[in-house]
């Protein structure tokens, strides 16, 4: 069963995660820089001295697809233990089932197309 | 009293304190994104800082009086009897356009090795020894080569624009802090990336049109002696870049926008001290030079010392500054300009060139004790670095609470 792990983390913990993620071998990932809120709901930003209401805060996003069940744990916890401060604001890890994968250079499929070779 | 001079002043002033934003251009755009801010930052708060020091107290130590050919006194504080009249240092041009035209050597100077200390410095703990160092190493140096009976001066060293007082001063400070500061986080790892390669090119653009200011003004005249300051400084700004442009093409093949606008800026570094000295032919050879001596000075200083002079504050300014005092007193002529008292070592009296290395050791000295006083001052009021985790969010944020660019889709504006 192929999992895609989906990690939104505070953007100052992007070389932190990348680090982690090199650290017990997952090296295939997507980065993208994006917006959101949680229960953090913005924040407020002075200019010259005028207070104003942000709603979206910059986060950056992860996406890595594992193998199995035991990898996407592995995956988890390597994010979670440097990704975490303990404030509002760290972010969420999601995971889900992928249905199928497709290499484009070599037209490997499923499995096969994730692995290193 | 003229007033083509006194006009060629003002703008001489205007000029030189144009610079100081351009600084602030060049070191913005080196940095990385989340730190550009910050960079800024520090080169403009000096444009304020340094002004009111100097209206207030700077002009009066560095040029009021003398004492042991070291430091001056009070008795112009606030600027009181510096008037309208011609003044005791330049009898053409008014007291307060020579004023003027000091102060903004004294915002461009800290401004520079602000450049060494950048992603990684508490911005309160960098005013502050901006500050004190200003205090304890700026004023003492811009008396003992320019004030009335300055130290170096008596020894005969010569110093056009500031090789010593500006660039060396800020390169060896730069270097001082550096090294008691630290690294910045991931040093030996991390690709410190140019985060804006048009700032940069705008910022030493800037710095070049403000450098005609700095160098033909300090002939404090609008007079032969300025046009060849301002054609030296052309030449050796000019041949730096393309020495700059080979060595980028020797190495990798290409010459780079960031290499060329580096070895325009080193250039001008070089020619500084010896503008109004040297003869024409040789600003070529002082530009040329002048890049290699950077251009492998940069990673010996990063790479074999493992130094975090982060945007080469000590490999541009100092080294630079020391090329350009020791090539002043290769080529020096005191046929070109009277206050040399000998020829340089290439036209065979060797006065010049020992006085020059005097003054260049002095400076030295001057700027290693001074750096290190201010830095222990500075200690028992704040700490000098920030935090890590203040560091990885980035100093534009930690320090000032402003993003320098919004993110890609401009949500969060």
């Amino acid at each position: 069963m192929m999992i895609k792990v989906e990690a939104i983390v505070r953007e100052e913990k992007f070389e932190d995660v990348k680090a982690a993620l090199d650290a017990i071998g997952v090296n295939g990932m997507t980065v993208s820089q994006v917006m959101g809120c949680g229960l953090q709901r913005g924040y407020t930003e002075l200019v010259r001295g005028m207070e104003f209401d942000l709603q979206m805060r910059p986060k950056i996003k992860f996406e890595i697809v594992v193998s199995s069940e035991e990898w996407e744990k592995k995956t988890i916890e390597a994010i979670e233990k440097v990704a975490h401060t303990g404030e509002a604001g760290d972010g969420k890890i999601f995971s889900y089932e992928i249905r199928s994968a497709f290499k484009i250079r070599t037209g490997e499929t499923g499995y096969d197309a994730i692995q290193a070779n | 009293m003229s007033s083509g001079d006194t006009a060629f002043m003002i703008i001489s002033a205007a000029l030189v304190f144009f610079m100081t934003p351009g600084l602030a251009f060049f070191y913005g755009g080196l940095v990385r994104r989340k730190n550009v801010v910050n960079t800024m930052m520090a080169c403009v708060s000096i444009m304020g800082l340094a002004v009111v020091m100097w209206a207030l107290f700077g002009y009066s130590l560095a040029f009021g009086g003398n004492h042991g050919g070291v430091i001056g006194d009070f008795r112009w504080l606030g600027l009181s009897g510096v008037g309208m009249e011609a003044g005791p240092y330049a009898d053409n041009i008014p007291h307060l356009v020579f004023c003027a035209f000091q102060m903004m050597f004294a915002i461009i100077t800290p401004a520079l090795f602000t450049g060494a200390l950048v992603g990684r410095m508490r911005f309160k703990a960098l005013f502050l020894f901006v500050a004190l160092w200003s205090l304890v190493v700026y004023y003492p140096l811009a008396h003992m080569v320019w004030g009335e009976g300055g130290l170096l001066a008596a020894i005969g060293s010569v110093d056009f624009a500031g090789g010593n007082v500006v660039h060396i001063s800020s390169g060896v400070t730069a270097l001082v802090m550096a090294v008691l500061l630290g690294r910045r986080r991931g040093y030996e790892h991390t690709v410190y990336r140019v985060h804006n390669i048009p700032f940069v090119a705008l910022g030493a653009s800037m710095l070049w049109f403000g450098w005609f200011g700095f160098n033909a003004g300090s002939a404090l005249g609008a007079n032969g002696l300025a046009a060849h300051a301002f054609m030296t400084s052309a030449i050796a700004s000019a041949s730096a870049m393309m020495a700059w442009m080979l060595l980028d093409v020797i190495k990798d093949g290409r010459p780079t926008l960031v290499g060329a606008s580096t070895g325009l800026v080193v250039g001008l570094v070089a020619i500084t001290p010896g503008a109004g000295f040297v003869p024409i032919w040789s600003s070529f050879i002082i530009g040329a030079l002048v890049s290699p001596i950077c251009y492998f000075g940069v990673p010996l200083v990063k790479r074999k010392l493992k130094i975090d002079d982060a945007l080469d504050a000590f490999g541009c300014h100092g080294l630079g500054g020391i090329w350009g005092g020791i090539a002043t007193g290769i080529f020096g002529m005191s046929s070109i300009n009277g206050a040399a008292r000998w020829n340089g070592l290439a036209f065979g009296d060797t006065e010049l060139f020992a006085a020059q290395l005097i003054g260049i050791a002095v400076t030295i000295a001057v700027a290693v004790a001074g750096a290190l006083v201010c830095y222990a001052i500075v200690r028992l009021f704040t700490p000098i670095r920030v935090s890590e985790r203040d560091e990885q969010i980035g100093l534009d944020l930690s320090q000032h609470g402003e993003h320098a660019y919004p993110s890609f889709n401009g949500l969060d504006q």
